[in-house]
């Protein structure tokens, strides 16, 4: 079963959990600077929202590398940088329309999530729920449910 | 380690940012943040100095958890002789500025010295410069943050800084970081408005990678996410209504304080309540509350963001308070409404994006316009006293108005910008101050609730509930139950409280966490963390270490037993009535035992004895 990363912005409080533990995993620090997962915050509208690469099936930045240094993890679908081939060009940053793949000036290479091999820290630290790792065929399942328990004739729902 | 081993030394007066070690030494013997930067001041600062000289020193100090993954660990503080009391001060605060400062490989900022003009210092992780701050001096913090973060293009830059009214001498002015944080209380922020250094801009990117012990670290800190996810109240009651939950529970147990304390229980607590927060209000169907947030690492989120009603006479004309922001706290919905009378919600939480617009203290000036309030009643204070404002308690617009004479000290406002204490002698009425100190009591009436009384006699920075928030036992039985109108045993319970507090203080960690954790989940982490023993015993020693360091520094400013006073009303002022009715303070009761379990003399001294055993 693919599984993809699963982001309820509503449910995020902008603690920033998510971005210390992925770049711990990936740098062993403490980091936020080297996250790949980054939190937002829209101060005026009282909102957060937590972003990251989506693993797009036909990936925009894999077909703009001119080295093939990025592939697909055929375990998890993520697409995954390789530092020996990546030269730091950045074209793949062009090509990402969600500017989720990112120059690191630390490594001269290009960053991005690449849900930990499967096991993503960002939603094991996610204390709210906003950030999940759920089968790819049902991102939509939560949204859908609370939507469908409106349709409902009485209000009374459990979930 | 988890300690960056690095101070940065910026001296204002000649202009030098340098680089020094951090005493190790000390480390191991007051851990981080308030402790050990509280050790930087007692040895550099002289305890007799005038607070807004340049003799006074400011530290921005972290923790050696602040920036790790432990749950609330992004706290700085910021330590200094406060003007409001002339006692130490240390001003805790939130937000993502204390990591930042971290992960940019700095332990603590030493300001000294005086700038002779306005400046700001800039850190780029080991660079960092002292910069022209005269196009930012004369606004407000929010303005400040703004051109700061245009001025480098740099969303992910944290900002703390002064507005207004530090500017403008206010001696209860707090610094500002991420626009609703504050070091708030005791008038930290007007020590650095008096050193001209109106803002510090920071940007980190090293991060934090030496954990001492990895493994047993994330073992501990997840227990402890786990410990906080399953208490009622860090994994429900604070997400769900924030600090807020206190004012009906409060109320009800008749430990409410009104007008100016001299009443206990406000009718109009309801409408000022977590719960009125959550009510949707008629003009636009949303509620007061927007969401709830947190501050950096924080697993609780008990923040307010909170929006005002676009058609409230405060900011109908005035689109820049249409938006969300820091809303109403406990503390500071109690001061600004049930001690001025007033159970306008919106004008409430006006007034508070006030309070994090231009950096003041609302626990402070809440009082200090209660006092005033109660001076207006009696003619000591009269509008020509006020320029024309009806002063009364319970009168919205007029409070409104002096809040905006306050931010930037014209007219009366300069008169409430002295705290209660001067403000009241001032006036010809000294008794009507309601301080320890000369600082203000919070929102619990020791009348009501003894040992919290004690708390505030002995607190090192004046009336403060974060020193040893005993309420947590009073009320709501963390962790043991204890009798609220009782006095036994308070004194040991004051004392666990002071010493464990300062414990959690030093280490970064935010002080809700003890409403599920104690020591023995606390312990572990920092001991996971950083080398040496952090046992729960050596904890507590450090904690134990650090009060008394802070009481022989004010002890070396002048301060006696005397001081260790609560005020008349709360001692001989029976409450009218409810459920505490006839009760007032035996602090006379407490405080004799107090001093023989901390050590100290019956003058309230620590004994030579005291301080061999802590090493002091």
């Amino acid at each position: 079963m693919q599984k993809s990363l699963n982001i309820d912005p509503g449910k995020c409080t902008g603690c920033l959990q998510c971005e210390m533990a992925c770049s711990y995993e990936h740098t062993g620090t403490f980091n936020p600077s080297r996250s790949y997962i980054k939190v937002f915050t829209f101060h005026y509208e009282g909102r957060f929202a937590p972003y990251t690469c989506t693993q797009c099936d036909e990936a925009w930045c894999q077909r703009a590398c001119p080295v093939d240094a990025i592939s697909v993890d055929m375990m998890t679908g993520a697409k995954v940088i390789s530092d020996d081939k990546c030269v730091g060009c950045k074209v793949c940053t062009i090509a990402c329309p969600f500017g989720t793949v990112n120059y690191s000036q630390a490594t001269g290479k290009v960053v991005k999530c690449d849900l930990c091999g499967g096991d993503p820290q960002c939603a094991a630290a996610c204390p709210t729920d906003a950030i999940t790792y759920v089968d790819a065929d049902w991102t939509g399942y939560d949204k859908m449910m609370a939507s469908a328990s409106k349709s409902l004739p009485s209000a009374e729902v459990t979930a | 380690m988890s300690w960056t081993r690095k101070i940065l030394r910026v001296n204002l007066t000649k202009g030098s940012c340098t680089s020094e070690a951090l005493n190790m030494d000390w480390a191991k013997e007051y851990l981080g943040q308030r402790g050990l930067a509280s050790k930087y001041l007692t040895e550099e600062v002289d305890p007799k100095c005038d607070p807004l000289s340049a003799e006074n020193k400011m530290i921005m100090a972290t923790g050696p958890l602040t920036g790790t993954m432990a749950s609330t660990a992004g706290r700085y503080s910021v330590i200094t002789k406060g003007p409001l009391t002339g006692a130490i001060a240390c001003s805790n605060s939130g937000g993502y500025f204390g990591a930042e400062l971290k992960f940019a490989g700095w332990d603590m900022i030493i300001f000294e010295g005086k700038s002779d003009k306005p400046v700001y210092l800039n850190i780029q992780d080991d660079k960092a410069e002292l910069c022209d701050g005269s196009h930012i001096w004369g606004k407000s913090a929010w303005e400040t943050d703004d051109i700061l973060h245009a001025t480098y293009q740099d969303p992910q830059m944290r900002i703390a800084c002064i507005g207004r009214t530090a500017e403008a001498g206010c001696l209860y002015a707090g610094v500002i970081n991420d626009k609703h944080r504050a070091a708030g209380r005791s008038g930290v922020g007007t020590v650095m408005a008096s050193k001209n250094l109106k803002a510090v801009t920071v940007r980190g990117t090293q991060g934090i990678g030496n954990i001492d012990n990895a493994d047993s670290f994330f073992e501990s800190t997840d227990a402890g996410k786990a410990v906080l996810a399953e208490n009622a109240v860090t994994g429900q009651g604070l997400p769900a209504f924030g600090t807020q939950v206190l004012m009906n529970v409060i109320n009800g147990v008749g430990g409410l304080p009104a007008h100016n304390m001299r009443d206990v229980g406000f009718a109009g607590a309801e409408n000022i309540s977590a719960e009125a927060m959550a009510e949707p209000r008629k003009s636009d169907g949303k509620p007061n509350l927007t969401t709830n947030a947190a501050c950096f690492g924080c697993t609780i989120a008990c923040g307010r963001i909170s929006t005002i009603d676009k058609t409230h006479f405060s900011v109908k004309d005035k689109p820049q308070y249409h938006g969300a922001s820091g809303g109403l706290e406990y503390e500071a919905a109690w001061a600004l409404g049930a001690d001025t009378g007033i159970d306008d919600l919106d004008a409430l939480t006006y007034v508070n994006f006030l309070c994090n617009e231009d950096g003041f203290d609302p626990i402070t000036f809440g009082s200090t316009v209660a006092a005033a309030m109660e001076m207006f009643e009696d003619g000591a204070i009269t509008t020509e006293d006020t320029g024309g404002i009806e002063l009364k308690f319970g009168s919205v617009e007029a409070f409104v108005a002096v809040t905006e004479l306050l931010v930037t000290g014209e007219g009366f406002g300069k008169d409430l910008g002295l705290g209660s204490k001067r403000l009241c002698e001032k006036y010809g009425r000294p008794e009507l101050s309601m301080t320890v100190k000369g600082q203000e009591f919070p929102a619990y009436d020791p009348r009501g609730i003894q040992g919290i009384g004690l708390n505030y006699a002995t607190s090192n920075r004046g009336a403060c509930h974060l020193r040893g928030y005993t309420i947590a036992s009073e009320i709501l039985g963390i962790p043991v139950k204890t009798e609220q109108t009782d006095t036994d045993g308070k004194p040991e319970l004051v004392k666990a409280f002071q010493d464990a507090t300062a414990v959690v203080d030093s280490a970064g960690l935010c002080i809700f966490t003890t409403f599920a954790w104690g020591m023995d989940n606390i312990a572990p982490q920092i001991d996971a963390a950083c080398e040496g023993d952090w046992s729960v015993d050596n904890c507590l020693e450090v904690g134990e270490r650090i009060w008394n360091m802070e009481r022989l520094f004010n002890q070396a400013a002048g301060f006696t037993a005397n001081d260790d006073k609560l005020h008349k009303r709360l001692l001989e002022e029976a409450i009218k009535s409810g459920p505490t009715e006839g009760q007032v303070n035996r602090l006379g009761e407490m405080l004799p035992k107090y001093y023989e379990i901390r050590g100290w003399s019956p003058e309230g001294e620590p004994t030579a004895e005291t301080r061999q055993r802590l090493s002091l």
